[in-house]
């Protein structure tokens, strides 16, 4: 009963081979997580703290955005406000994973999002769209990026002296190059150029007009604005709909 | 509403982006199982889906200094022409490395 309701099995040797395919940029992401935990310590959490939160909340620029706002108070409204916003893009995220998702049972379905976050969506996102089913990524490069995330900042808290200055080293950037390198490893329709050139120009516009932190949301919605008025005719994705997996169970 | 940090505070705080944060990454499939999965929908994930990469890069590039800048372009012209994500990215950062390093500032 339950396999023909949730067709989507998920393959432990794949999840290993997502782990340390992952393993490179979390690399980088220990970098990162050392940044953090200097900033945090700078601000007065404590060690355990920083570590603590990064575990638990594992949302990078929105930890960054939260121990800015550190001091001997801290106002609450805002505080969620600013890491809601930033942290908003993992609803859309989420929703575009939801025609893979919804093959696996509730529990490991949730159990998979704690770990979603942009490197493992983006390579997810990206096979998806070229008509493979990877949620192995989700499961194995998010835990290898969660691991990097705690150790970097255990890192950062007891020896953060040793990265002053990551940015000099070009590593402020390394989210950003991955981002965009999956993003032009996707297919390049006329479709999505114009989707692009809409996600672009309006994000753009709502970094300079718009609060703070909303320019993702609204780029990414409009973007998908054009999908949604412009449906284009694929005849070779129309067998996608995850039938092979239904058949061979 | 302000909440002192204090060890039960900070504590207290975390707790609150965990939560705010967990809201977020659940969020968005729980609402899409409301939702019926027709071609059109299907068709507004997937180009939805690509924007949000665009939609994070695009105010990086221009709200970046020169060096963020170097990056992004090298790594875009890598990647388009190599189609090998790893040397592009690699490339993107060792540049932006040494545009800071050689000091350019300003656009």
């Amino acid at each position: 009963m339950n396999a023909s309701t949730y067709p989507y099995r998920l393959q432990p040797d794949k999840v290993r081979v997502e782990f340390f395919r992952l393993l490179p940029i979390s690399l980088f992401v220990v970098a990162f997580g050392a940044a953090f935990g200097l900033a945090a310590t700078q601000k007065g959490l404590e060690p355990l703290q920083a570590i603590l939160m990064s575990a638990t909340v594992f949302a990078g620029a929105s930890q960054f955005a939260a121990v800015d706002m550190w001091g001997s108070e801290v106002s609450l409204i805002p505080l969620i406000a600013v890491v809601f916003a930033i942290n908003s893009r993992h609803l859309l995220m989420g929703a575009s994973l939801y025609p893979m998702l919804r093959d696996l049972p509730p529990g490991r379905r949730y159990g998979l999002l704690l770990l979603l976050t942009d490197a493992n969506w983006a390579v997810s996102a990206q096979e998806y769209q070229s008509g493979r089913r990877n949620l192995e990524v989700i499961l194995g490069g998010g835990l290898v990026l969660w691991l990097a995330w705690i150790v970097g900042t255990w890192l950062g808290v007891y020896f953060g002296g040793l990265l002053q200055d990551p940015k000099s080293l070009g590593l402020d950037m390394v989210l950003g190059c991955f981002l965009l390198a999956m993003a032009l490893g996707g297919s390049k329709s006329p479709r999505t150029l114009v989707a692009w050139t809409v996600a672009a120009v309006s994000s753009l516009a709502a970094w300079k007009w718009l609060p703070p932190n909303t320019h993702v949301v609204v780029g990414a919605l409009a973007g998908g604005a054009i999908g949604f008025f412009w449906l284009e005719k694929k005849p070779d994705s129309e067998n996608e709909d995850g039938g092979e997996e239904v058949g061979s169970t | 509403m302000t909440v002192e940090t204090t060890t039960a505070g900070i504590l207290a705080l975390i707790a609150v982006m965990t939560l705010v944060t967990l809201v977020t990454r659940f969020g968005g499939a729980f609402l899409m199982s409301f939702v019926t999965i027709n071609p059109r929908i299907e068709s507004f994930i997937n180009t939805m889906a690509s924007s949000v990469l665009i939609a994070i890069i695009v105010p990086m590039a221009f709200s970046g200094d020169a060096g963020s800048l170097a990056a992004l372009v090298v790594t875009a012209v890598i990647m388009l022409a190599t189609k090998k994500p790893l040397p592009a990215i690699a490339a993107g950062i060792a540049v932006a490395g040494l545009v800071r390093y050689a000091g350019v500032t300003g656009l």
